[in-house]
């Protein structure tokens, strides 16, 4: 995805952290590349042209948050991976997203419920990490934060005007809510203790409350109940996947494993 | 010599336009970070993106290769800074009008109170507009209408 080298204007990788920073990267790549794929299946089906297009630019952004986050990744690595190869060419045990993302779209009203849960977590994630003792990844959140901002700005419209809506609508979302809740726990899984008392990962756990209430302040205004605390599932991190992430990997790998040479 | 052939340089890239705004240039854009010249050749233009997945990014490098290459520039590289992130307010004031002229309501500076202000009608100049999407034809765009005359308009989004 890169034709010029020098994505970043990176500091220098602590030698000690390079295995776990790797790991770092390529979930929070992950992440952002598994979303942004799911969005692109809207792309043309979505019920009108305006949701069509913010569904699609909310999906080119994640994109390029992965292309950064996995080219880094593979700097980290050092085994000379960028992010098309680490995107592209790993089987589904390899991948590292949270569960959450990878789950199949549903109706739209279960797409915004996703779309609201992560985008909210995933704009506290990278204001904190704004601060991240590692310039590179520094650097990749403070510039994702600004798009994921509007993120989760439109996905907070749009729960409370489908939750606030008419009776089909707030069934819809309400639905697609409760079938995205059991994965927010995930989320909030603390990634390596090295890491995180370096201060180049973020412990998610520091925001839980900040998220909780912004959750519950947009869940007021659409007039929806909180769904009841459940059994978390976990196992994402650890490449532990729903049967629906192979499927969607088979699509989007497809050409560049079929044509590896393939060029543009 | 050497400041000489960053004016130079700078000179290039203030006519390659934005791909997908080409009435404006991507100096006037904001997004030409650094310009240098080593002593015995070599330097680099160091480009930032809009927005990380801008689909317009490989076009503007491609664009701006082809402007070096063809000045005797061929070992002058491109690369890319990411931090600080683009802003909307690295657009220049010319290049803000050329935007109003173009149709496109440029974005207010962040220093305004920019979630408050809607932006005013680039035909008409009327305020009394308002937001149909907030994702436009691209992603530094948002779709407005003029409740004066009834144009719609693309709005640049502060960012």
């Amino acid at each position: 995805m890169t034709p010029t080298t020098n994505a970043g204007n990176a500091g220098k990788i602590d030698p000690r952290f390079r295995g776990e920073l790797c790991r770092y990267a390529m979930s929070l790549g992950d992440d952002s590349l598994v979303l942004g794929q799911r969005l692109g299946e809207w792309c043309g089906h979505a019920p009108t042209l305006e949701i069509d297009l913010f569904l699609a630019n909310i999906a080119l952004d994640l994109v390029g948050q992965a292309t950064l986050l996995l080219d880094y990744a593979g700097a980290c690595e050092g085994n000379g991976r960028d992010a098309d190869r680490i995107a592209f060419h790993r089987d589904v045990l390899d991948f590292t997203n949270c569960l959450l993302v990878e789950q199949p779209n549903g109706d739209f009203g279960r797409t915004i419920a996703r779309q609201f849960l992560f985008s909210n977590f995933q704009l506290l994630l990278f204001q904190a990490l704004s601060n991240s003792t590692d310039a590179t990844l520094a650097a990749i959140a403070r510039k994702a934060a600004k798009e994921v901002a509007y993120h989760a700005r439109v996905a907070s419209e749009w729960m409370v005007r489908l939750g606030d809506g008419t009776e089909e609508s707030a069934t819809r979302v309400r639905d697609g809510l409760d079938w995205s809740w059991r994965f927010v726990d995930e989320l909030f899984e603390a990634p390596d203790a090295a890491l995180i008392e370096s201060g180049i990962a973020v412990d998610p756990a520091g925001f839980r409350a900040e998220f909780d209430a912004r959750v519950d302040a947009v869940l007021r205004d659409a007039g929806l109940a909180r769904p009841p605390g459940r059994r978390p599932i976990l196992g994402g991190r650890n490449g532990h996947h729903s049967e629906h992430l192979g499927p969607l990997l088979a699509q989007m790998q497809f050409l560049p494993r079929t044509y590896p040479d393939a060029r543009w | 010599m050497h400041a000489g052939n960053v004016e130079r340089i700078r000179a290039l890239l203030d006519h390659v336009p934005d791909p997908e705004i080409p009435v404006i240039s991507i100096v006037e854009l904001g997004i030409v970070r650094d310009v240098t010249v080593a002593d015995h050749g070599g330097g680099a233009v160091v480009l930032t993106t809009t927005y990380t997945g801008c689909p317009a990014t490989f076009a503007i490098e491609s664009a701006v290769r082809t402007a070096l290459d063809q000045a005797g520039f061929k070992d002058v590289a491109i690369t890319r800074r990411l931090d600080p992130p683009w802003s909307t307010d690295w657009i220049s004031d010319a290049g803000r009008e050329k935007l109003r002229e173009y149709g496109i309501a440029p974005p207010p500076h962040s220093t305004s109170l920019r979630e408050h202000a809607t932006p005013a009608c680039p035909q008409c100049g009327s305020t009394q507009t308002e937001e149909l999407s907030r994702f436009g034809s691209t992603p530094c765009k948002a779709l407005w209408r003029c409740l004066a005359c009834a144009e719609p308009f693309d709005h640049f989004k502060c960012h």
